[in-house]
């Protein structure tokens, strides 16, 4: 798997793009997309504006994906923060606004910062949060200072440095907006490309390396991505809040699939709506900052995910604690009543038998219990107390046996004291699987501690019955 | 490489004669701390290999440091008589279930699809062959139901189960595992060994990290004991005596540890 293969392909995709360019020239690229606004009848500004922004959403949240599932996603904040002193060399060195150049300084600072992390990690034992805290601010305070002094200085008063600060669209020209929109693409190309390999990384890096994959080359690529996302960001969404835009559709995603192959789709739409949503709204109303508004559109996505999605969500869990309680009550008032009247089944009971057997108020048994007789599993008997129907008395048999199955295996096979099991497979009987239940009754049969009739007596005493009297 | 030039490899070294692992002189340290010295090691082919050995006597360690995944101080390894970097292809790996994040977004088959990941090449996608393939070994670990679920839904013994099946998918003609009998059921613990013996039977030879000293007798054919150094290794007929354990777990060696402990003072 070494070899020179993927790099060529990688610097023949460079070259056919560069040439491209060559040959077209931007001016004429965004000529053919003015005339092709002007003819569909569109606002070019708007359309390079939300293309920009929006194609800069998608890659840096497939990317950041990646990040944040391979648990490296505050590198990502670091680098931004890294990057902000570059940005005010890059001017001071220009003398003026050369956007691309800017972003260069960026590249340069963002990179040098995060092999300052990782140099801080190996050689001086700084743990990575620790490394990566440091970093960052000093790097960011290194670059607010920078900052001030060229807007201090008269001809950096208009340079425009404090829109990287919490981004702003509106300050961009066509040209950057296509730098942007070509880098971002680029990205998205690469992680295609490279989509086999980022998962093998991502997973299992050891695994990876023994099958000959160059580990620390695909590394450094995917770090590389990382790094161009965050860069090309910042213009438009800032140094303060582009990790943002790398964590939270990632993060968001993840919360409704299992699979990468949906999660980088899901992760990319998330971070398109929210950054072209949030480009929008931040044009539309005067002195909005573009990066915060995107942020917040994207933590909304999140927040609703977080809730609604359908088995990681809060709400599922909720509504799985709320059936199993359900059940759990349903299961224990079965048995409660079987156990009740095990040595004469055609015998009735009251509610109050019923509570003194469990830990419930008389009133909670009489609510379990008309429940109970909703769904067919109990009756009244005339003089008002309870019975279990046919229905009832089947389901309390396998419940019954499930708990009794668990204790006699929890007394014979784990030797755990007799007056100790009872609780255990009370929590435990609930939610013993079908096959699980088969495996202890063979178990059982081998040893040949399987009783002949189809419920195992119980191995303790059972309170209630034992009140009744025989 | 195609398949046709990896088989003639793989001929040849059978030829040559050389044994599938050989180990000269290797020594690994962690953060500067050696945690193994001089490692000698010749291993026979088509046998069940144990590398057995108390906690933190380097059983794992040595293992990555065949492999190339951790920085070998000294010493080379060599596989069919070659280095083993060159050999990579005939080497199927199953690491520690730990290793890996398993709430990680994949599906069952994904995994095990992953050990056909090396033929494939760069940028070529697993196809149908690939699937079936991997579809094979989920049938041999018994997980053929599973295939569409994520990983995180699965026991401990069936992680461990998909795990040896994406090293199964990988076909090759030397395995090194790494603990893959640690917390599995009784169930998993026979999967596992059938498959051990199926390899065995079709000439492969697996060198296992294993931490059960009651089942090397019964399952394996080869030892080797191991506490910073290796104290013994051969059949386990005439290396697994009680005098060899005693001196494997009977306490550290304190002087290797002191040395150990020095040499790190001193670098840091």
């Amino acid at each position: 798997m070494s070899g020179p293969a993927p790099w060529l392909a990688v610097l023949a995709l460079a070259a056919v793009q560069a040439a491209l360019f060559a040959l077209v020239g931007a001016e004429r690229l965004l000529g053919w997309v003015q005339t092709a606004c002007a003819s569909a009848g569109l606002p070019y500004n708007t359309v390079m504006v939300l293309a920009g922004s929006g194609l800069l959403g998608v890659s840096s949240a497939v990317i950041g994906s990646y990040a944040v599932l391979r648990r490296r996603s505050l590198i990502g904040d670091a680098v931004a923060h890294a990057a902000l002193p570059g940005i005010a060399l890059a001017y001071l060195m220009a003398r003026e606004r050369n956007f691309f150049l800017l972003l260069l300084g960026a590249l340069v600072s963002g990179v040098l910062g995060a092999m300052v992390i990782s140099w801080l990690r190996q050689s001086t034992r700084t743990r990575q949060d620790a490394a990566i805290g440091l970093v960052l601010s000093v790097f960011f305070g290194l670059g607010i200072v920078l900052t001030s002094a060229v807007q201090r200085d008269p001809s950096g008063a208009h340079a425009g440095l404090e829109g990287f600060l919490l981004g702003k669209t509106a300050g961009l020209v066509s040209q950057d907006l296509l730098l942007i929109a070509v880098t971002s693409a680029n990205i998205l190309l690469l992680v295609w490309l490279f989509q086999k390999e980022f998962l093998l990384l991502s997973f299992d890096p050891g695994f990876a390396a023994v099958q000959r994959w160059p580990v620390p080359a695909l590394d450094i690529l995917m770090m590389t991505l990382l790094v161009a996302a965050t860069v090309i960001g910042l213009p438009a969404v800032g140094v303060v809040l582009m990790a943002a835009m790398l964590i939270i559709p990632g993060v968001a995603a993840r919360f409704w699939t299992d699979r990468l192959a949906a999660l980088l789709p899901l992760s990319g739409a998330i971070g398109l709506g929210s950054a072209v949503g949030g480009t929008y709204v931040s044009s539309i109303r005067e002195g909005m900052p573009t990066g915060p508004v995107i942020v917040l559109a994207a933590a909304a996505v999140c927040l609703f995910s977080m809730f609604a999605a359908p088995r990681r969500g809060i709400a599922a869990g909720v509504v799985r604690r709320l059936q199993m309680q359900e059940r759990v009550a349903r299961q224990n008032l079965l048995r409660s009543l079987y156990e009740l009247v095990e040595e004469s089944p055609d015998s009735a009971v009251t509610a109050e038998d019923v509570a003194g057997k469990r830990s419930w108020s008389v009133a909670d048994a009489m609510k379990l219990l008309r429940r109970a007789e909703a769904r067919g599993e109990v009756r009244r008997t005339m003089d008002g107390r309870w019975t279990l129907t046919d229905l009832g008395l089947q389901r309390a048999l396998d419940v019954v046996r499930a708990h009794r199955l668990w204790e006699l295996y929890l007394v014979e096979q784990a030797s755990i004291a007799a007056d100790h099991v009872d609780r255990d497979a009370d929590e435990l009987e609930h939610i013993l699987p079908p096959e699980m239940l088969h495996q202890l009754e063979d178990r059982l049969k081998q040893k040949g501690r399987w009783p002949e009739d189809r419920v195992p007596a119980s191995v303790h005493p059972l309170e209630g019955a034992a009140r009744e009297g025989r | 490489m195609t398949a046709t030039q990896e088989k003639g490899i793989v001929e040849d070294t059978i030829a040559s004669g050389a044994p599938p692992l050989e180990i000269h002189d290797m020594t690994v340290a962690y953060q500067r701390r050696p945690v193994l010295w001089d490692i000698d090691l010749q291993l026979p082919e088509g046998r069940l290999i144990a590398i057995i050995g108390p906690n933190g006597a380097g059983k794992s360690t040595l293992i990555k440091a065949a492999l190339g995944l951790v920085p070998r101080a000294s010493g080379r390894v060599e596989v069919y008589g070659k280095p083993i970097e060159k050999q990579l292809s005939l080497i199927g790996y199953v690491p520690q279930r730990e290793s890996v994040d398993w709430d990680f977004p994949v599906s069952v088959l994904d995994v095990v699809m992953m050990g056909r990941y090396g033929r494939l090449g760069w940028f070529r996608r697993p196809g149908r062959e690939d699937r079936d393939a991997a579809m094979d070994c989920l049938r041999k670990v018994a997980l053929q139901d599973f295939a569409g679920r994520q990983i995180s839904q699965l026991s401990g013994g069936q992680q461990q189960r998909v795990f040896l099946a994406r090293a199964l998918a990988q076909e090759a003609r030397l395995y090194f595992m790494d603990e893959p009998f640690a917390g599995v059921d009784a169930a998993t613990e026979q999967a596992i060994l059938t498959i051990l013996q199926e390899l065995r039977s079709h000439g492969r030879t697996v060198v296992v990290v294993h931490h059960s000293l009651q089942t090397v007798r019964e399952y394996f054919d080869h030892v080797v004991l191991l506490n910073m150094r290796v104290v013994a290794h051969g059949p386990i007929e005439e290396v697994f005596t009680e005098e060899n354990l005693r001196n494997t777990y009977g306490g550290r060696l304190p002087l290797l540890e002191q040395a150990a402990d020095a040499v790190q003072r001193r670098s840091v």
